[in-house]
């Protein structure tokens, strides 16, 4: 399993990715948005994108956006993880396209749980 | 800091009582580390001194707290997944073919801070939104109950496992956290309930959740809430039991249904050996 973090802080990439890599994903690292998109358009092919909202360039929603609106990245699981939290901006990351929402701060078990929900549990995590 | 033999054993046989939840030895880190903040409270210097003066001087209200701070467990929405796929998937749709039937009544036992049966009632009524759903929920703790009842939830809270799909439909912000709607609410009936007595209002059930709760008894204890859990379940209802929990070997009145990559546990009409 292949997962992309795309998150303008370092740090956070590092936790994020690092928790993954436990569950066991293999990862790759993104600054922003457009950079992400150039992973994609490159031909790199993830199962799952963990994507903040607020980013220089491309912010997280254009991202979710274009990810959308490519028939060939129909495969991609969008998961916002991101310190927004208002009611109307998860309706919005959801219409976009978004799979699933993570708030900002979160434990490591928040997200094995959300890939539990996603079915994206690597088999050998799988309860 | 090592817990004095007759503490623990003072504490575990109150739990016992209390509750059917076997301490066994080696669960001594236990009960240090969740009384040793009661004991603070209390002014004692440590769980000894305080377990010492509370059997000097027991008082209920102190033995309460003892038993709920060692019978309080965390949890998440949509445990494990698979429970909540097997009832819309699965057994929902078994029992309203077979029943014409315009409610479905649940049993959430051991509910602990109500994110089982809320998140039992969103599954439900994604798959029906029709569908009249009436959920009993208990626990034995009153303090979590109270929480239930609120269903008021912090963000770490919220953040564990609950679809967002379902939280932008079925929640508001409230400051920093996020309550439940009114309409969820309304279909929840929480109540204090001991497993080992008398059955809590709300049946005869459809469904039974008793999830992780097995596995803190002792095999005659087990034995004894199935059999209890079977009196309260129509014919044909189900029963769904935590991942590492099974009726086989204690109970063959239950039949292993395998839904998917778990299994749940219908009533048959055989009676127990």
């Amino acid at each position: 399993m292949r997962a992309l973090v795309i998150d303008d802080s370092r740090v956070m990439r590092r936790i994020i990715a690092g928790t993954l890599r436990t569950i066991g994903y293999s990862t790759s690292e993104a600054g922003d948005g457009r950079e992400a998109l150039d992973l994609l358009e490159a031909g790199e092919t993830y199962d799952l994108a963990c994507i903040d909202w607020n980013m220089p360039v491309m912010d997280g929603l254009e991202f979710v956006t274009a990810v959308r609106e490519n028939r060939e990245w129909r495969g991609l699981t969008l998961m916002m993880v991101t310190t927004e939290s208002e009611h109307g901006q998860i309706v919005r990351a959801l219409a976009a396209g978004a799979h699933e929402y993570l708030i900002k701060p979160f434990t490591p078990d928040a997200i094995r749980d959300k890939l539990d929900l996603l079915g994206l549990l690597p088999i050998e995590e799988s309860v | 800091m090592t817990l004095a033999a007759d503490t623990f054993s003072y504490v575990a046989d109150l739990v016992r009582q209390r509750s059917a939840i076997q301490l066994a030895p080696g669960k001594e880190y236990l009960v240090e580390s969740r009384l040793l903040p009661i004991a603070r409270q209390a002014g004692a210097g440590s769980v000894d001194e305080y377990v010492r003066e509370l059997r000097r001087l027991p008082r209920p209200a102190e033995h309460e707290r003892v038993v709920e701070a060692l019978t309080t467990n965390e949890t998440s929405w949509f445990r494990d997944v698979a429970p909540f796929t097997s009832l819309t998937g699965h057994i929902v749709p078994e029992l309203l073919g077979n029943r014409p039937t315009s409610t479905l009544r649940v049993w959430s036992a051991a509910c602990s801070t109500g994110q089982e049966p809320y998140s039992i009632l969103m599954a439900v009524l994604e798959s029906n939104p029709a569908l009249q759903v009436q959920i009993t929920a208990t626990d034995l703790s009153e303090e979590v109950l109270s929480r239930a009842r609120a269903g008021r939830y912090s963000q770490l809270e919220i953040n564990r496992g609950l679809p967002a799909s379902h939280l932008v439909r079925h929640f508001t912000r409230v400051g920093t956290e996020w309550e439940v709607s009114q309409r969820l609410r309304s279909m929840v009936t929480f109540s204090k309930h001991n497993l080992l007595n008398a059955p809590p209002l709300g049946g005869p059930f459809d469904v039974v959740f008793l999830r992780n709760v097995l596995i803190y008894f002792d095999l005659a204890t087990k034995r004894e809430v199935l059999r209890r859990a079977r009196a309260v379940i129509r014919p044909g209802g189900y029963l769904l039991l935590g991942g590492a929990e099974t009726t086989l070997g204690i109970d063959d009145t239950w039949e292993r249904v395998a839904v998917g990559r778990s299994s749940v546990y219908r009533r048959t009409e055989r009676r127990a050996a």
